[in-house]
């Protein structure tokens, strides 16, 4: 399995995740326009996924598309961060845990649209401009959240606390990482990591919220070690393709 | 003797190149006949998808294709109809490439498509420095956002607060 491939799918396993996790409200949200804002964040993110896996499949050369890649992949040959795949638990917590990669994903695709690999400096520079859009509407969100209602603190500065140990990970340069970004391909982790911390305590400052502190993590998503959550999203996302095998419509 | 024989080569030339320029203006002509599926009185030439089109070395004529959002599912319905309205016209052999980058940006609709849009009753897009966004349909700047997000990828919901109608906006990107 290629380097290129594999940092690939993490990528665009990160996507895909969240945006099916984020498809999970629709019909449920608090309001129609929230309704409507997850929806788009989740259709956006999923187009990213497609892009990314597309690109993947071609690097692999064996033939699988995009398809193949999201419906017919185990659990363990996904590569997502499993910060992704936490649930969703209440409008706040959706909100905590979309700020957090919506802010990691602006760092790094920011820096990708520099990559030496043009397919992902292109994918970068088109999914940056979107993902800019999301941070916005969340971060608003967990201000408003956050400084809201004696209620509203307490429940995002609880789904904080909980997501926040899941962040780690996302900066966790290992070997793959280390060789993508020698290579020119992949950012450098401690600089997007320097970036998303100075967006994030902004933003919880204006949401009066408290940083939470970083701890040891044992996360490995990244290397296809998941939660018990992803085995739930895949069975559900893959139940129609694994029941009738090449339906299309 | 050489003077001849270069007259020659380029008249030649400018036979093939008359005739590719015909037939990218037959392109452009049937690419401005293709309309957005989600807001059919703009066509995907007023929304500035079309990157370029031009004649390759081996006489094919290549059309550049952005997309306006990444999971926009009118991407491929846009695709497709491209596809049919050039097999339609007298552009010849052709290729539709997908083009990401540089991204499309909605500086990119022409004039011709701001003023179609706002006719609809979708405000055209403005940059967040110099809103207030207008009402399309009374003017008035008295406006605010309802929801970040509309009922297609590229647009937003507002209301305005002079005539109490709601509108789409058209979000800058």
């Amino acid at each position: 399995m290629s380097d290129l491939f594999r940092y690939t799918l993490r990528l665009g396993d990160l996507s895909l995740v969240l945006g099916q996790r984020l498809s999970e409200w629709v019909g449920h949200s608090p309001a129609l326009e929230e309704d409507l804002g997850l929806a788009n964040i989740a259709l956006d993110l999923i187009g990213q996924a497609r892009l990314l896996l597309s690109y993947a499949g071609e690097i692999e050369g064996k033939g699988r598309d995009e398809d193949k890649l999201a419906y017919l992949r185990e659990q363990g040959a996904y590569f997502n961060a499993i910060l992704a795949e936490q649930p969703n638990g209440d409008f706040g917590r959706t909100i905590t845990r979309q700020v957090l990669i919506d802010a990691f994903q602006l760092e790094l695709y920011e820096r990708m649209t520099g990559s030496r690999d043009e397919r992902l400096a292109a994918i970068a520079a088109k999914s940056v401009k979107e993902v800019r859009y999301h941070l916005r509407y969340s971060s608003g969100w967990l201000v408003r959240l956050g400084d809201g209602t004696a209620e509203s603190h307490a429940r995002v500065q609880a789904a904080l606390d909980l997501l926040w140990p899941y962040t780690v990970e996302l900066f966790a340069a290992d070997d793959l990482d280390q060789r993508m970004t020698d290579a020119g391909i992949a950012p450098n982790l401690p600089d997007v990591y320097a970036a998303w911390s100075a967006r994030i305590d902004a933003v919880l400052s204006e949401a009066t919220l408290k940083r939470p502190v970083d701890r040891p993590h044992a996360w490995h998503g990244k290397r296809g070690q998941h939660s018990e959550h992803l085995g739930y999203i895949l069975a559900e996302m893959q139940y129609l393709q694994r029941t009738y095998p090449e339906a299309r419509w | 003797m050489s003077t001849p024989a270069t007259d020659v080569r380029t008249s030649a030339t400018d036979v093939r190149t008359s005739a590719a320029a015909t037939r990218i203006d037959a392109a452009w002509e049937a690419l401005r006949a293709v309309e957005d599926p989600e807001i059919p009185v703009v066509s995907i030439v007023d929304l500035g998808l079309i990157r370029y089109v031009r004649v390759s070395a081996g006489g094919t004529v290549e059309v550049g294709l952005s997309p306006t959002y990444v999971g926009c599912p009118a991407t491929a319905v846009i695709r497709r109809s491209v596809c049919e309205a050039l097999t339609k016209s007298a552009a010849g052999d052709f290729t539709v490439s997908n083009v990401l980058s540089p991204a499309w940006s909605s500086d990119w609709i022409t004039p011709d498509g701001r003023r179609k849009l706002n006719g609809y009753g979708i405000a055209p897009p403005v940059p967040r420095s110099q809103q207030p966004i207008a009402c399309p349909r009374c003017r008035s700047l008295h406006t605010e956002t309802v929801s970040e997000f509309g009922s297609t990828p590229c647009k937003a919901l507002h209301r305005c607060l002079a005539c109490l109608e709601p509108f789409d906006y058209f979000k800058c990107i």
